[in-house]
C-alpha cells in the first residue's frame, strides 16, 4: 500500500510565491523523513496532506484517500503535531489531550483513558495533572505528540518535533518517534531542516528544496551502494595508493586515510593482499557509511 | 537478588478499534465545552468569578422584583423589560466571555490542533457561537424563570393566572433569545479578530456603547423618518426596536412603541436578521482564513 503519493503537486500563493512546484513523490509506510531548509515547502505540503490548503494543481493522496475532496476522512486517520506553540497554558495536559481526543470523535470515557495512555507513552504520566503553562519545552513537545496520538491514527505528521530541544531532549524525542514507527505500527512523517537528525531514525527520506523534489528513496538504498573502506597505514601510504590504483581500484586520499569504494567482499581481500605484499603496518581498515548529507551534496551541490 | 515485586508492566501500545463518533457528536462536545467555559466550569476559580457574579446580580434583581410584586402587588417590569434593563450587564458579560471562548484559542495557537481533526472548520465557530448565545440566553432567561415561579405560586386566579403568567413569560424568553443571538454573533466576531483578550473586550464594549450616541443624534434630527429609523444606529437599540415591533405592549406599556419606530417595524426586523446573518458569515470566513494559515 502506498502511504502518501503526490502527482505534479503545485501550490502557488497569489500566483507569485511558489511553495511547491511539480512535486511528484510516492512513499511506502514506515518512518519518513521530510527534509529541506526553512521555507522549502515542508509545512505547505503537510497542510495540503491534511486538506487545510487546496493545491493549485496536481493530485495528492494520503492513505489512499484524497484530502482535497474528503478531508474529514483523511484527518480522522492522521495525527498532526504542529511546529509552533499550540498549548493553552491554563489547562492540564490530561484535560487538553482528553478534549482533543473527543474532538477526534472518541467517546468521553474512551477519550479520558486514551489521553492518559498517550501521555504515558510519551513519558508524561506523573505530570499530566499539572497546568501545561509550567511545563518545559521538552514536556510541551511531548504533550503535542500525545495529542496527535490520542485517537490512534494510522499516520503521524510531525512538523519539526525536535524544535527548541537540547541535545538530550532531541535524542529522547527521536527515540520516541522511532519507537512509535516501529513498535506502535503507526507510520510517521517527520519534517526537519536537520538531515543528520532524521536520517538516524527514518527508513525513507524525501528531500525538497524550493518546493521541488531533490530526492526520495529508502535510506538503505542511498547508503549501501556507496559505502567506502577507510584504510590507514603507519607508513608507505603513497606506495599503497599506487599499488591499489594498479589493481584498478578508484582510490582517493583524505589526510592520512585512503578511501576505497566498497564494491563487494573481494575489495577487502584486495586491500589486505596489497598491504601484506608491501609489508606495511596496517593501522586500521574499516567500513565507513556515507552520511546521507554527502549524497545530497554530491548530487545537488548548491542545496546541501 | 530477589525478584522485585510490584513491577509496572509496560503493556505496550494499544490500537483503538472502538467506535468513532460522527460530526454531530463532536459538534455537541465542543458546544458543551464552550458553554461550560462561558461559566468557568472545569476552569480555575478565578475564571468562575465574573460569570457567576453577573449571574448573581441578575438573579438578585429578579428575586427583588418578585418580592416587590408578591408583597406590594406592583409589577415593576415585565419579563421582556427585564431583558432590556439588564442589557448593559449582557454587554459586559459578552465582553468577558467571548474573548474567553475564542481569543484564548487564537493566542495559544491551539487552533491547528482543532483544524487537523475531522471537524469542519465552520463547526468550530458555530459551536462557540451557539455556546455564547446559550450562555447569554440562560443569563437573561434564568431570572425570568425565577420571576415566573414567584408570580405563579402567588397568583390569586388559580391555574388561569398561571397560564396568563406563562403567556407573558414565553415572549420574554424569545426576546431574551433575540438579545442572545444578536449580542453573541457581534461579540464573537469581534473577539475572533484578535488573540489579545483585553483588546477583544475593549472592542466589544466600544461597539456596543459607542454606537449609542449615534441613536441619540439621529433621534433629534429634524426629520420624522430619520427619527423613526434612529434605532438602527446601535445593536442595543436595534434589538429594543425589534422588541417594540414584535412584542408591543409587553415591552412598552401604553402603546408608545408606534411613536418611536413608526411603521418601520419590519425594517428593524429585517436589519436584525441581516446583521446576525452577516456576522455569522464573516465569522465563518474568518475561520476559513485562520485554518489555512
Amino acid at each position: 500500500m502506498t502511504l502518501l503519493a503526490t502527482e505534479s503537486l503545485t501550490k502557488t500563493y497569489g500566483g507569485r510565491v511558489t511553495a511547491l512546484a511539480d512535486l511528484t513523490v510516492s512513499v511506502e509506510p514506515g518512518i519518513i523523513g521530510l527534509v529541506g531548509a526553512n521555507g522549502a515547502g515542508k509545512s505547505t505540503l503537510i497542510k495540503i496532506l491534511l486538506g487545510l490548503l487546496a493545491p493549485t494543481s496536481g493530485r495528492v493522496s494520503v492513505l489512499g484517500l484524497d484530502p482535497t475532496t474528503d478531508p474529514a476522512a483523511v484527518r480522522a486517520r492522521v495525527g498532526y503535531m504542529p511546529e509552533h506553540d499550540a498549548l493553552p497554558p491554563d489547562l492540564t495536559a490530561a484535560e487538553l489531550v482528553t478534549h482533543l481526543g473527543r474532538m477526534s470523535g472518541l467517546p468521553r470515557t474512551v477519550a479520558r483513558e486514551r489521553a492518559s495512555e498517550a501521555l504515558r507513552h510519551v513519558g508524561l504520566h506523573e505530570e499530566r495533572h499539572r497546568a501545561v503553562g509550567g511545563y518545559s519545552t521538552g514536556m510541551k513537545q511531548r504533550v503535542k505528540l500525545a495529542q496527535a496520538l490520542v485517537h490512534d491514527p494510522d499516520l503521524l505528521l510531525l512538523d519539526e518535533p525536535t524544535n527548541g530541544l537540547d541535545p538530550a531532549g532531541r535524542d529522547a524525542m527521536l527515540a520516541l518517534i522511532h519507537r512509535i514507527g516501529t513498535e506502535f505500527g503507526i507510520s510517521v512523517v517527520v519534517c526537519s531542516h536537520l538531515l543528520g537528525e532524521v536520517e538516524r531514525i527514518c527508513d525513507t527520506l524525501v528531500a525538497i528544496d524550493g518546493g521541488r523534489l531533490l530526492r526520495a528513496d529508502r535510506v538503505a538504498a542511498m547508503t549501501s551502494a556507496t559505502d567506502v573502506l577507510a584504510v590507514e597505514v603507519s607508513e608507505g601510504t603513497d606506495d599503497l595508493a599506487a599499488r591499489l590504483a594498479g589493481l584498478g581500484l578508484p582510490v582517493s586520499r583524505e589526510g592520512r586515510l585512503l578511501l576505497v569504494p566498497l564494491a563487494d567482499d573481494a575489495t577487502y581481500d584486495q586491500i589486505l593482499g596489497a598491504v601484506a605484499e608491501l609489508d606495511l603496518p596496517l593501522h586500521r581498515l574499516d567500513q565507513r557509511r556515507h552520511r546521507v548529507a554527502e549524497l545530497f551534496a554530491t548530487r545537488e551541490p548548491s542545496h546541501a | 537478588m530477589p525478584e522485585p515485586t510490584g513491577v509496572i508492566h509496560d503493556i505496550g501500545y494499544q490500537r483503538y478499534t472502538g467506535p468513532r463518533l460522527g460530526r454531530r457528536h463532536v459538534f455537541g462536545a465542543l458546544y458543551l465545552h464552550g458553554l461550560r467555559t462561558a461559566f468557568g466550569l472545569g476552569r480555575s476559580a478565578k475564571a468562575k468569578i465574573f460569570p457567576w457574579l453577573v449571574m448573581g446580580i441578575v438573579l438578585v434583581v429578579a428575586a427583588g422584583l418578585t418580592a416587590v410584586r408578591t408583597q406590594l402587588g406592583e409589577v415593576v417590569m415585565t419579563y421582556a423589560q427585564f431583558a432590556d434593563t439588564m442589557s448593559w450587564l449582557v454587554i459586559f458579560f459578552v465582553a468577558v466571555v467571548a474573548p474567553e471562548l475564542v481569543s484564548r484559542d487564537l493566542l495559544s495557537g491551539v487552533l491547528p490542533l482543532y483544524f487537523s481533526r475531522p471537524l469542519p472548520r465552520g463547526d468550530y465557530a458555530l459551536a462557540k457561537l451557539g455556546a455564547l448565545a446559550t450562555a447569554l440566553w440562560l443569563l437573561l432567561g434564568a431570572p425570568q424563570l425565577l420571576m415566573f415561579l414567584g408570580a405563579a405560586f402567588t397568583t390569586d386566579d388559580g391555574m388561569r393566572g398561571v397560564w396568563n403568567e406563562l403567556g407573558d413569560l414565553l415572549p420574554g424568553l424569545l426576546y431574551a433569545a433575540l438579545w442572545a443571538v444578536v449580542f453573541a454573533s457581534i461579540g464573537l466576531l469581534i473577539a475572533s479578530l484578535t488573540g489579545k483578550r483585553a483588546f477583544a473586550a475593549g472592542g466589544i464594549v466600544a461597539v456596543f456603547l459607542m454606537t449609542a450616541p449615534i441613536v441619540g443624534i439621529l433621534s433629534i434630527m429634524p426629520s420624522r423618518t430619520v427619527n423613526e429609523l434612529a434605532m438602527l444606529g446601535s445593536p442595543t437599540a436595534l434589538v429594543h426596536a425589534v422588541g417594540q415591533y414584535t412584542l408591543g405592549d409587553l415591552l412598552v406599556p401604553g402603546g408608545q412603541g408606534e411613536d418611536q419606530i413608526g411603521g418601520f417595524g419590519p425594517v428593524y426586523l429585517a436589519v436584525a436578521v441581516l446583521l446576525v446573518a452577516g456576522c455569522v458569515a464573516l465569522l465563518l470566513m474568518r475561520y476559513r482564513k485562520v485554518a489555512a494559515r
